[in-house]
């Protein structure tokens, strides 16, 4: 029964799509899906924290700003002016910096406790910022003055982006090894309360810093990951043209169809290899270590299990597996926009969709993934046209207008509210952990 | 060389904004710190129930300006005050009531209770965009400046100026009566000293018949009503966004975490730490050094360490070193 159950479930999410499809348009329908998948896949990356392993993070968003961020240095285009103006010097201010608080650990751990310790690396460490601002800054200037209306950043290496997804998992992973290091081990609210400041520093650095990916000026223009064409050179494609005209369909509606279903295959892809990975370690001697470890970390600890070895370990797995999914985010919509990086969209919105998914179950995640990405992204158009319905009785004047303006907000306190009462009354989800 | 310019520079750009922003973050953090101690879990949605009380008391306000009442040179937002505490008092005990009352009686864990509180901050959020929308609201009213810095220099015959706006002036006294209210109740009045020693030991307390439900209400009242007066000071002195309020949980819990989750006397010092540690590595030192050293000693950078936009990074690093080396805070706490 179960069995079915689940298949139904799926059954059910595939038909929103199809309904979509039908009443809306397939366009739209896809681009729905294209980012549900995404989101599913972040959804993994969120259940291997707390489905695995209990741990809470509150900076997916983080995350995926870094993988969109791998994606912008790997595959945009390269400015030869503008890296040539200052980017080996930014690469050794960077490298300065590491060093630097290398060699502070090194000698907070060689020299003697106390307060000349303190004392001396505080100082040693506003000196060292000091200089490396002073390597930075004039580099960070040059680099900004290089035709700033179209470039004034550093540019990319312009590979293919399907190679920054991997980066984008990298860099995700060192992000959170990072913080992983500082806050584990201690009371589980600190990871909470550590992992929103990084995000939002790591936010703030990509809005900011305009050398880097030009900041609030947006990256446009990213390629596309291989092998996905665009549609103006479908369009002119013969191949493709007869193929359109055999069926008879509208040539630009096909070409921007053909194009989603790419994508779509390949995340699905993605996403399958994904969970056949994740069954395949939850299954395995390490997975069995890993539950003991959530449902019971003294006991867990009191068989030599490292516990908070295996913390980071998974903390940095599932921030990797969330990079992932950003760089693929902003490899498919082919820009980056740091304003669009919204702890409410990328932090809460998974979190809901692992939680109503079931948290500890893949499948669950990705269900969740799917059916709250549709509902997020419905209510776009289907909460103005039922706030149509409902006020259509009203006169025009500023109440109907202000219930109209509302409507765009509901999607918060559903969010909210749907949160709150699957953790009151379904805390195992749609589909349960085995 | 001009100490005395350099002097009021310093009280201008870093003391007066650092005690007023100090102080707005010291009652938001004491709300934190209470329920951590009481309730025992990190309240995520506490910047947005200052959010929910402030634009209640943005309602009022406008409704008293609507029928003519002002306080004068003050602001009417503190007339209005009081019906924004009892508003924000409902909200968080009918929360409590709906919401966390179950966590509490099947024990969950801390870290679920987190999450609760996640659902709790989205619905918040909600309603607030809903209520009072996400433009910016200026409700400030009354005399805008205590101290004028024209006047400053007319007295003084300084060529820096200081400035004391009224909102500044009422988030210092407002936060030094309402810890001193807060002390008092905590260490002299038998609610109080319940209210410690349930948070202590919660055994040892049910154990010497003191009614849990009536210690949680307490603190949810407490920290419902210093959420609402430090939203409305916050709002007053930057003017009203309800979007901003998610940003202030970092210094807030960062201010909390320095002094030690659970210790009020911690959250306290900690807020000032995090308000001055912010003020003094985003500020432009340029002007102040200006006063010390020659001219021309200086070239032409501003001598900012880091620029605004980046202040959460000043909480954060706070946050870090505190965890990194002390992490149950200077004063204890759990």
């Amino acid at each position: 029964m179960a069995r079915y159950r689940n298949v139904l479930l799926f059954a059910g999410v595939a038909m929103l799509f199809i309904l979509t499809g039908v009443f809306q348009s397939w366009n739209l329908s896809l681009n729905i899906l294209n980012l549900a998948l995404l989101s599913a896949i972040m959804a993994i990356g969120v259940n291997i924290q707390w489905g695995y392993a209990g741990l809470f993070s509150t900076g997916i968003v983080g995350s995926v700003a870094l993988g969109g961020l791998a994606v912008a240095l790997v595959s945009s285009k390269p400015v030869p002016e503008g890296w040539a103006a200052g980017g080996p010097q930014i690469v050794e201010a960077l490298l300065f910096a590491a060093l630097a608080i290398g060699l502070a650990t090194w000698l907070y751990r060689r020299l003697k406790p106390g307060a000349n310790r303190a004392l001396a690396l505080a100082l040693y460490l506003v000196v060292a910022f000091f200089i490396y601002r002073a390597i930075l800054d004039p580099a960070v200037t040059a680099v900004e003055a290089n035709n700033p209306a179209q470039a004034g950043n550093i540019g990319g290496l312009g590979f293919n982006s399907l190679l920054a997804w991997p980066v984008g998992a990298l860099m995700a992973a060192a992000a959170a090894w990072i913080i992983g290091k500082i806050a584990l081990g201690l009371r589980e609210d600190y990871l909470a309360i550590a992992t929103l400041g990084i995000a939002e520093i790591i936010v703030q650095v990509l809005r900011n810093e305009d050398w880097l990916a030009r900041g609030v000026k947006n990256l446009i223009d990213l390629p596309r990951p291989w092998p996905v064409p665009k549609e103006v050179d479908l369009q002119v494609d013969p191949f493709f043209l007869d193929t359109v005209r055999a069926i008879g369909a509208d040539p630009v509606t096909a070409s921007t169809i053909f194009v989603k279903l790419l994508y779509a295959t390949m995340f699905g892809l993605v996403l399958l290899l994904l969970v056949w990975g994740c069954e395949r370690a939850l299954n395995s001697p390490w997975g069995r270590t890993v539950r003991a470890i959530r449902d019971n970390e003294i006991s867990a600890a009191a068989m030599g299990k490292d516990v908070k070895f295996r913390h980071l370990q998974i903390f940095i797995i599932g921030s990797a597996v969330v990079g992932l999914a950003g760089a693929m985010l902003t490899s498919m919509e082919g820009q980056l926009t740091p304003p669009s990086y919204l702890p409410l969209r990328f932090t809460f919105l998974i979190w809901v969709m692992v939680i109503v998914g079931g948290s500890g179950n893949n499948w669950g995640a990705i269900l969740g993934g799917l059916l709250i990405g549709w509902l997020y992204l419905a209510v776009e158009f289907l909460g103005p046209q039922m706030m149509a319905i409902l006020t259509s009785g009203l006169p025009a004047g500023p109440l109907k207008d202000h219930l109209q303006d509302t409507a765009a907000h509901m999607r918060l306190l559903t969010l909210g509210v749907v949160l709150l009462l699957v953790l009151r009354f379904a805390p195992k989800g749609l589909i349960p952990e085995k | 060389m001009d100490l005395l310019n350099a002097l009021t520079a310093f009280l201008n750009f870093i003391v007066v904004p650092g005690l007023a922003y100090g102080s707005q973050l010291a009652l938001g953090a004491l709300g934190i710190t209470l329920i951590f101690s009481v309730l025992r879990f990190s309240n995520f949605a506490h910047g947005d129930t200052m959010a929910f009380g402030t634009a209640f008391v943005i309602l009022f306000t406008w409704w008293f300006q609507s029928l003519g009442i002002t306080a004068g040179p003050l602001p009417t937002a503190l007339l209005a005050l009081p019906l924004g505490i009892l508003v924000t008092i409902a909200m968080v005990l009918a929360t409590d009531r709906v919401v966390y009352r179950y966590y509490r009686k099947v024990r969950a864990k801390a870290i679920i209770v987190v999450i609760v509180s996640t659902g709790v901050m989205f619905v918040m959020n909600g309603l607030v965009r809903m209520i009072i929308g996400t433009s910016e609201r200026n409700f400030s009213d009354g005399a805008r400046m205590m101290l004028n810095p024209q006047d400053f220099k007319a007295w003084t015959g300084l060529a820096e100026p200081l400035a004391v706006k009224t909102t500044q002036a009422i988030s210092v006294v407002a936060a030094v009566l309402c810890c001193a209210f807060l002390f008092w109740f905590l260490q002299k009045t038998r609610t109080g000293k319940s209210m410690r020693a349930y948070s202590d030991n919660e055994d040892l307390a049910l154990l010497s018949g003191i009614n849990p439900e009536r210690v949680v209400t307490i603190t949810w009242i407490l920290a419902g009503a210093l959420a609402c007066i430090a939203g409305t000071l916050y709002g007053l002195d930057k003017s009203y966004r309800g979007i901003v309020y998610f940003s202030l949980l970092m210094p807030m819990f960062a201010a909390a975490v320095v002094g030690g989750l659970g210790s009020p006397l911690g959250a306290v010092i900690g807020s000032f730490i995090v308000a001055f540690s912010e003020l003094i590595v985003t500020n432009a030192w340029r002007k102040i050094f200006g006063y010390l050293v020659p001219p021309d000693w200086l070239g032409d950078g501003l001598y900012q360490a880091l620029s605004t936009d980046y202040k959460v990074a000043v909480s954060f690093s706070i946050l870090i070193l505190v965890l990194l080396f002390r992490p149950q805070g200077i004063f204890g706490g759990k």
